[in-house]
Parts: structure tokens; sequence; C-alpha cells
């Protein structure tokens, strides 16, 4: 062998082995098997979380194998890639021959093929062979793109086709694939997603990048103007909604609300409501019960500002505020102010005020556990959200959006529309003639059958003869 | 009368139907076959009338939605969909036997979203990440695609019930189609389902990006969908490519049906977005 066949002999069998359908089928069942493991072990916890569950051992080996971001590992990456060159090769090696059938100058029918049939459909008619050409020709021209005769010894065959293009089907689905995976690979590249909490009436230039963890600087800054939440009777959520004011150099240049299901697109960044959570309340409504005379008294207060107590019984402070208050390490009492009480001529105590429970201070002093002679309760307050915001660009979006749509369109052709041919034979019998009305088609035989036999169904009807067989 | 009411009515009429289609079958008695056609057309229309009825309470309630949004509503919607593709292939086919094999999916449905202690058959009004256009359009074709599965399982079970003696000319095997009509009718039919999970999918893609910022984040329901298309997209490269029929092809049809179970209910017990989908 020359040293120059090598490479292209290499190069040869490499090819071969893309070409093949059994690599197709080998790739498909594999991706699914591999996939599974993704939907089983929970994708993307911290690798704490995973050496708790697993153990060391176990943790490091599947970390190895990049089982917890396993879609985004090296081996599920490698079965994607060759997915794509198994079907690009496959479909540039049998696009040649279809481009020859579908691109023929001359059709190419033969009389003998359609002999072969198995969906013939025969009558006869008392008109010559001649005669029912002319009358057969105009309705096959107008049931078919193409049309054509071929006269031999004793018959006369008219042909007809229509849908050769639609063996382009598939490969509108395969090109349809490749777009996704492209505009995939544009957006993992050139695209950003990433994170921003923002509280009510406070503004933001800087995200977190979900992955890395990174800061990324946006062009514009985000205020959050107003947060609201609405909920059903039942309790579950109605309603998300932030009205969102975008600055350009400190001026405003959009204001808009944003709802999940609706978000705000701007210079090619999108902004999408995706949580919230609770602020420190501005100010509070506080109540100061005494438990001597039983009086109730309520006094707005704001955040490090004393308040006086009335009957004389010391001074109050709100201090710090928790979102998340574990009460003596144990119970959450969820968002908590916790103030410091100072009785006069006693010694502060901290004082835990949870916004949901305003009967615990109560429960804490009945109970005994703070020896005090007042009871204090926050009743009122003026919820103060931050807005959670998922911010992304994504520039190969149109690249799948537009591999969604040829999907579709190459499923439908590929699936239900067929390059369809038909003949019809006219032979000399006695004074009148022979009909043999068959059919072939690239697929959806049972359909072609179905055709073949209405076709021939006009015909006979046109000329008006029983159909014989 | 409400929705529910005649929901249940619908479920006994699915019952009813399976029994005749699977008397007509064993009894090789045609009218028997004619009956089950004319309870699965009645079913039918009770099951279509109880969706639109229960659509219309939800706006009597003020919630005004359709009513397409969790596992009961989608459990019924999987009945009528199953339901109304047989009929079409029954009057396309010419055949009542399928029907014993396809109308006890639909009952099946019916009977689970009823009768579970686990399904909650109240509207309830619908949270922020399901208010959009899209809803309807994913769930509709979702599930236009599961009810091809559906059948395509139905027919495959034929496939290996005629196969165990396909000559027979007068029992009751002689009734089901012969097996290459069934192996063109679960090809036919998995290429039904396989277009309408892709526009399902493209749809939950594409909605996914207009409620979260992304239009695919491997989230399990996700997953499972995409495998159960791999599943597929086999089946139908093994046939097409390599020739592939008969057995191998109503086996792939079978797994396929369960990775499509899996990705409709089994899914529920792994963690992700689609957890309404649950009760």
């Amino acid at each position: 062998m020359s040293k120059s066949g090598a490479p292209s002999h290499f190069f040869r069998s490499l090819w071969d082995f893309f070409a093949s359908i059994r690599l197709t089928v080998v790739l498909l069942l594999t991706l699914a098997a591999t996939s599974i493991v993704g939907t089983v072990i929970p994708q993307n916890e911290s690798p704490e979380v995973y050496a708790r569950h697993y153990g060391e051992t176990l943790f490091r080996l599947m970390d190895f194998l990049g089982l917890f971001d396993m879609y985004h590992s090296w081996w599920f990456q490698l079965l994607m890639v060759l997915l794509t060159l198994n079907i690009v090769v496959c479909s540039i090696n049998r696009l040649s021959a279809t481009w020859k059938i579908i691109f023929a100058r001359s059709p190419g029918f033969a009389g003998s093929r359609f002999r072969k049939a198995s969906n013939r459909v025969e009558f006869t008619a008392s008109r010559s062979p001649e005669q029912l050409r002319e009358l057969f020709e105009p309705m096959l021209q107008r049931r078919y793109r193409r049309t054509d005769s071929e006269t031999t010894d004793g018959s006369l065959f008219l042909f007809a086709e229509k849908g050769r293009w639609t063996r382009l089907g598939v490969y509108i689905v395969h090109f349809s694939v490749i777009l996704l995976l492209l505009g995939g690979l544009v957006g993992s590249f050139i695209g950003f997603e990433g994170y921003v909490n923002i509280p009510e009436g406070a503004s933001q230039d800087t995200i977190r990048l979900r992955n890395t963890n990174q800061p990324l600087k946006l062009p514009f800054a985000i205020r959050c103007d107003d947060f609201s939440v609405r909920f059903y009777e039942t309790g579950a959520p109605d309603e998300f909604r932030s009205r969102l004011t975008l600055l350009k150099e400190g001026r405003p240049v959009l204001q808009r609300d944003i709802v999940v299901n609706d978000p705000l697109r701007f210079e090619g960044i999108n902004i999408f409501q995706s949580s919230y959570g609770n602020m420190r309340p501005r100010e509070v409504v506080l109540s100061f019960t005494s438990t001597e005379s039983g009086m109730t008294y309520t006094r707005k207060a704001t955040v490090g500002t004393p308040v006086d107590i009335p009957e004389g019984l010391g001074q109050f402070v709100v201090e710090r505020f928790h979102n998340r208050y574990q009460f003596m390490g144990m119970m959450d009492l969820g968002s908590t102010f916790l103030g410091t009480l100072t009785p006069s001529g006693g010694e502060p105590v901290e004082v835990a005020l949870p916004l949901q429970h305003p009967d615990f201070d109560k429960m804490i002093v009945k109970r005994g556990i703070r020896k005090s002679d007042v009871i204090i309760a926050i009743t009122d307050f003026e919820p103060h959200y931050y807005t959670g915001l998922q911010v992304n660009s994504d520039p190969g979006v149109w690249l799948v959006y537009a591999g969604f749509l040829v999907m579709i369109i190459g499923c439908f052709i590929a699936f239900y529309m067929s390059h369809q041919r038909v003949g019809v034979e006219l032979v000399a019998r006695g004074g009148g003639t022979q009909v043999t009305v068959s059919g072939m088609s690239n697929k959806n035989k049972m359909g072609m059958n179905r055709s073949v036999e209405r076709l021939a169904g006009h015909l006979s009807r046109r000329v008006g003869t029983e159909k014989i067989g | 009368m409400s929705s529910s009411l005649i929901l249940s009515v619908a479920t006994f009429l699915y019952g009813l139907a399976a029994v005749l289609y699977i008397g007509g079958w064993v009894f090789k008695k045609e009218t028997i076959g004619k009956a089950g056609t004319a309870v699965t057309a009645a079913a039918l229309v009770g099951n279509l009338a109880g969706i639109l009825m229960r659509w219309a309470e939800s706006y009597a309630m003020g919630h005004g939605r359709a009513p397409l949004t969790n596992l009961y509503e989608s459990l019924v919607f999987f009945a009528l969909c199953v339901t109304a593709l047989y009929l079409y292939v029954e009057y396309r086919y010419r055949n009542r036997t399928i029907g014993a094999f396809a109308s006890p999916l639909a009952f099946l449905a019916m009977a689970y979203a009823s009768l579970s202690p686990n399904i909650s058959d109240r509207i309830q009004p619908l949270i922020p990440a399901l208010k959009s256009n899209w809803l309807i359009a994913h769930v509709i074709t979702c599930f236009l695609g599961y009810a091809g599965f559906a059948v395509a399982f139905g027919v495959s079970v034929m496939y290996f019930v005629k196969k165990r003696d396909p000559e027979n000319k007068s029992g009751r095997l002689s009734r089901i189609p012969d097996l290459n009509v069934l192996d063109e009718l679960t090809h036919q039919t998995v290429m039904f389902g396989f277009l309408f999970l892709s526009i399902g999918i493209i749809t939950g893609a594409v909605w996914a990006n207009s409620a979260w910022g992304s239009y695919w984040s491997w989230d399990p329901k996700e997953t499972w969908s995409l495998i159960t298309w791999f599943i597929y997209a086999t089946l139908l490269h093994a046939r097409l490519m390599r020739g592939w029929h008969g057995k191998r092809i109503a086996i792939i049809s079978v797994v396929g049906f369960l990775a499509m179970l899996f990705t409709y209910f089994g899914v529920n017990l792994l963690p992700g977005l689609h957890s309404y989908a649950q009760q």
C-alpha cells in the first residue's frame, strides 16, 4: 500500500463509522439510558451535601465521572458531539442520492416497475387506448405535478408523480437538530445566566452568574420601585409583581412591571421574576400591654429609636431583623425583630417579636420564660420586600427557535408527505381497453394503496364502466 | 348537573365500552363490538362535555382557566385524546378488536383520576408559573403525543398476542389484524405520537424560556420527555433505515410507552419544576 493511501483509507473508515445507522441506534439508546442518571441524582448541589450522602469514596468516584453535573460532563457532551457527527455524515452520505432523484431532468418512469406493484386496480372501458389517453391525461395533470407517457408494443403507459421534494423531509429534521445544537453552543459561549436580589427602592447594576458565582456588571442598573405578592384565599400564590425601572447613567430609560411569564427584555438582556423575600420593615406598630393594669398602648416605632413605655414601665428599642430567626436555636419563627427592653430600674433584656406570631411574647411572659410586667407585640408593619430576578442573555435562542420551527415542519413532511408515483396502463382488448392503475411511494404504502383505489375510481367513473377487480 | 357527575358517567361508560370490546372479541360477535363503538362514542362526548363544563365552572368560580392544569385534569384529557385517536384508527382500519386493547387504557386513566385518594378533583386557581398562553398548546400537544404512544402500545401488545398463532383462520386470533398491518399501525401511531411529543417539548421549551429565562434546564420531566423522544427516534430509524419490523419494533414501542408513563407519573417522585402536576 502506498503511503498516501493510508490517511485516505483511515478517513474512509472513519467516514463509514459515522455513516452507520447502527451507530445512530447505539448513540440514541446510550443517551436515553445515561440521561436517567441525572434525574435520579439531584444535580448541582453543593459538594458537602453529596459527600455526606454518598460517603467520601463514592463521592470522589461520582465526582470524577461528573455525575453531579452530568449533562455538562465531558462524556455526555462527547455523546452529543458523536450524535451530531453521525447526523451530519449520514445526511451528506444519503443526500446525493436523494438529490439525484429530486432534481433528475427526466422523471425516469418505467412501466415494468408499475406492473410489479401489488396495489394494481383494473377495469375495462369500451373506448380505444388513444381516446382514453385524451380523457385521462388532463385528469392526471390536475392531480399530479408531473406527467409523462410511454408507448411500448401493444400498451400505452401514462405516468404521473408528485411530492418529489418531500424526500427532503428527513434532511430538514436533521438540519433542525443541528440548528438546536448550534443555538445551544452559541448560548453557552456568548450568553450568560445570573440572578440578583434588589430591595424595594434600591437599584443594582451587578448580578451574580449562576454557574461560577462571579459578579457581572450590566450596561444598565435595575431599580425595584415596588414589589407585591398576592395570594388566593386558599393560600396558594396568585401573582408576584415587580415594578422595575432601568437606569442608564442614573437616568431612567424604561419603566415596566414584570410578573412570572411576562419578563422584561432590553438590549438583548432578559429580566425574569424569579423569587422574593422579606426585608426589614421600615416602620412597625408596637403594642405594650401592662400585666398589672391590663391596658394596651400602641406606638409607632422605627429601628434604633427608643420608645418610652407608658405607665413608667421603661424603654424599648427595636434593633435587629432576622429573616429566619431560630428561637433558642430550635424554633423557626420566620421574619423576626429583636429588640431590647430596659425596665425602669432593671437590667436590659432581649425580646423577640416574630412578625407572623404577634402573641409570641405573651406566651413567653405567661410561661414565665421572661419575668416582666409588660408584654410586647408587633401588631402591624409595612412589609418591605426584595425581588429576586433572573437576568440572562442568550443570543443563541433565535437559532434554537428556528430549529424548533424547522423541526416541526420537517417532521410533518417526513411523516405525512411522500413521493407518489402512479402508472395507468392502457392495453387494447377486443374493441375496448383494459385499464390498470398502480402506484409506488417511498413511504406510507397503505396511503398509496388508498390513493390508487381513489384514482382508479375517478378514472373509471369518467368513462362510465364498472370496476372489475 | 356538574362536571364531576358527567365525568363519573363517562368513566362508567369507558369501563362498559372496554367490556363490550373485549366481549365482542372473545365471543366473536360483531354486534357486541358495534355496541362497544357506540358506548365509546357516548363516553367520548361525555368526557368532552365534562371538560368543557369544568372550564365553565372555573369561570363561575372566578378562576377562569383551562381545565388542563393538574394531574386529575390531565388524566381526564388523556382519556379523551386516547379515545379520539382510537376511534379514528377503528374507522380507518375497520377493526374493533383493537378496541379491546385501547379502550381499557382510557378507562384506567379515568378510573385512576376519580378513585385515587391522592388526586384532588377540586378546581384550583392557577399559580403564577402556569399563567401563560403556552399552557394550552403545551398540554394539548403533549397529550396528543402520549395518546399516540398509548395506542401504539395497545397495538404492540396485540402484536405479541397475534404472534402466538398468526395463521389462525377461525379462532379469536383471526379477529386481530394481520401482523404486517399491526406493524404498520404501530409505525403510524408512533409517528403521530412522535410529531406531537416533539411539538409538546418545543412548546414547553418556549414557555420555560418566557417564564424562567431558560428553554432547557434538564429538569427531570424535561429529561424524561427527551429520553422518551430518544427511544421513539430509535424506533423510527431502526425501522426506516435498518428495516426492523415486527417483534423488535413492538418491543421498542412497549419500552417507549413505559418511558412515557414514567415521564407522566414517575417523575413526580423526583424533585423538579413540574411539581404542580402532582396533585
